[in-house]
């Protein structure tokens, strides 16, 4: 073997230095984001350690009264908060963003397009508190009160719109670019055997999109799910499981911004709290992350 | 009958018998001219397509022979830019008439393409989405059955069925897109070079398949395989490119002949055609 190759130059006779560092720099490249997570994971372990030590695991995640102040942190009153508002975000968010990538993708001539999607692009650019405010002075007063008059300014369904209307653009946009990345060859295999433009788009372009749809909408829920200044201007600071839209709630997020605000000193319960959050916040994600991968691998239909 | 005489070029003898057999048109073509924005692909094309017999289209690449086969079905209305002008009779009716649903146009008249395009989906589901868009859903087990006997890929797929059509090779894909427009019982099938994806084994099961089709069905064939449009059509087109830079015109498609297989390949009419077959196309 090795006399061949040298006779035939096939082989080097050594591994070529450039290749070596090239190899070696993007592989610190990658090491770097795992180092980084390392890193956030250890902060966070650290604290909701020390936290668990003065409050029994069992009481925090499995009971549904938040009351630091006189030492009840049953998280799940929190945990319904973020879940309602991501949740009802994702329910305004889901259908329009697909609906909206599906006409931009297949229906829009590209005039129409070039004009719409830097639109949606500002909107994504718009703060959070402007959404904020946009609920409490109109989503609320204008919208919910048109139909349910007794409704409270502080309430979670003005809430889970506005974040709703904050990610449709994320969703809308990575949707369209899975969508118009979906070969031609397949839209015109369906429209040669008679299929409406709906048809095409609903069950050709749509399912062979699959991955990029759910990988949009989990980033939009994800986003929701971490969404703060919004929430809490319209949904205001109430922790508890509210079922009546009309009322106020509180996310996780909402309440570690309250309390790194200043409220807690550090080294107390409450401080340590806002890390127990931060971990189950960090849990829910990955949780999202591993089901959203499950759903792709099992419903995608790969071109 | 009086169409021939609308088109003294392409008029042949042969031609004149087939159709004074009684032959029935199913397409008539009537100074199809063709072009992407302003660039013009395919001129003033006149010709018949007859009832149950295998056309085969051939000429040099980029001589709009998919351009004009995708007007039958009416395929370029989803081209950006492209524009149809003449006509194109469909058993008498005009295809490109204002209130032509260009939908129910392609529900008759269905399309095998160059590249095989299965669904990212199952073989039956592949099978059965042509179905399911004309409502042809009663017996959806049977009928998907049947069309992919029809296609020759029935005993190599049965048994799984409900996999997905990816997995398949490029020349049972083939056969799948072929089940897949057979399915819904189309009038005419169109086909775009179908087997220029395929290996000879697979181009000779798809062409045995056709021998079998003609009995049912009218076919339009594309072909660059000269042998492949001698073995299997009954009729030839011949197309040709004409004008350059050197003429100031641009380069357009024309048909040149259009005669029965026969006459093409042994004694073609035209010297720009027995150049084409004899290979001596510059
Ligand atoms: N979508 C399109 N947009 C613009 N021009 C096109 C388009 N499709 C084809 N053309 C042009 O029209 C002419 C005819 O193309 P066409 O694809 O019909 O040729 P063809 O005979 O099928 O060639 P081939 O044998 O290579 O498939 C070519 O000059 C081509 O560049
Ligand atoms: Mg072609």
């Amino acid at each position: 073997m090795q006399a061949t190759a040298t006779r035939t130059g096939l082989r080097s006779q050594r591994k070529r230095p450039v290749q070596r560092l090239v190899r070696v720099a993007l592989f610190l490249c990658a090491g770097l984001s795992v180092m980084v997570t390392g890193g956030i994971i250890y902060a966070l372990a650290a604290d909701t350690i020390s936290f668990f030590k003065d409050v029994e695991p069992a009481s925090f995640f499995l009971s549904a009264d938040w009351a630091p102040q006189s030492g009840d942190f049953g998280v799940l009153e929190l945990v319904f908060g973020t879940a309602i508002i991501s949740l009802g975000a994702m329910l305004v968010a889901g259908p329009l963003g697909v609906a909206t990538a599906i006409y931009l993708s297949e229906y829009a001539n590209p005039r129409v397009r070039k004009v719409i999607k830097p639109i949606l692009e500002v909107l994504a650019g718009v703060p959070t508190v402007v959404f904020g405010y946009f609920a409490l002075n109109f989503v609320t007063p204008s919208l919910l009160r048109a139909v349910y008059p007794g409704c409270g300014i502080f309430n979670w369904a003005s809430a889970a719109i506005v974040v709703g209307l904050f990610i449709l653009p994320t969703v809308a946009s990575l949707s369209e670019d899975a969508m118009r990345s979906v070969p031609t060859s397949l839209r015109h295999g369906a429209y040669g055997l008679g299929a409406s433009k709906l048809r095409v788009s609903a069950r050709v372009v749509a399912p062979a999109a699959l991955s990029g749809i759910v990988a949009a909408i989990i980033l939009g829920m994800s986003r929701a799910v971490g969404e703060t200044m919004a929430v809490a201007i319209a949904a205001g600071a109430t922790p508890q499981i509210a079922v009546n839209p009309c009322e106020s709630i509180q996310t996780m997020t909402a309440y570690i911004v309250q309390v790194a605000g200043g409220e807690a000193s550090t080294g107390s319960i409450q401080y340590g709290s806002i890390f127990a959050l931060g971990s189950t916040l960090f849990l829910i994600t990955l949780a999202l992350n591993y089901v959203s991968i499950r759903f792709v691998k099992r419903f995608r239909e790969a071109y | 009958m009086n169409v021939m005489t609308q088109r003294p070029n392409v008029l042949a003898p042969d031609l004149e018998d087939l159709v004074n057999e009684h032959e029935t048109s199913v397409f008539e073509v009537r100074d199809l001219t063709a072009s992407y924005g302003a660039t013009p692909a395919i001129e003033n094309v006149s010709l018949d397509i007859f009832d149950k017999k295998i056309t085969a289209v051939i000429g040099p690449s980029g001589c709009g022979k998919s351009t004009f086969i995708r007007c039958f079905n009416r395929m370029n209305d989803l081209v950006a830019g492209a524009h149809v002008g003449g006509k194109i009779f469909y058993r008498g009716e005009d295809l490109y008439a204002e209130d032509v649903d260009a939908v129910e146009v392609r529900r008759r008249i269905g399309m095998v393409f160059q590249q095989p395009n299965p669904f990212p989906k199952s073989i039956y589901d592949n099978v059965a989405f042509g179905l399911r868009v004309n409502r042809m859903t009663d017996h959806l087990d049977d009928r998907v059955e049947k069309a992919l006997q029809d296609a020759a890929l029935w005993d190599e797929v049965k048994r799984k069925i409900k996999d997905p059509a990816s997995a398949l090779s490029g020349g049972q894909q083939q056969r799948l897109c072929i089940a897949r427009a057979l399915a819904t019982n189309p009038d005419v099938l169109l086909m775009d070079e179908p087997c220029s994806a395929l290996d000879p084994i697979a181009t000779t099961k798809i062409e045995d398949l056709m021998h079998e089709l003609k009995a049912d069905y009218t076919i339009v064939i594309v072909t660059h395989n000269m042998q492949q449009a001698a073995r299997v059509s009954d009729l030839t087109a011949f197309f040709s490119v004409e004008g350059s830079a050197e003429t100031d015109r641009s380069p357009r498609g024309v048909l040149v002949e259009y005669d029965t297989t026969e006459q093409i390949f042994t004694a073609p009419n035209d010297r720009r055609t027995e150049d084409y077959i004899t290979g001596r196309f510059g």
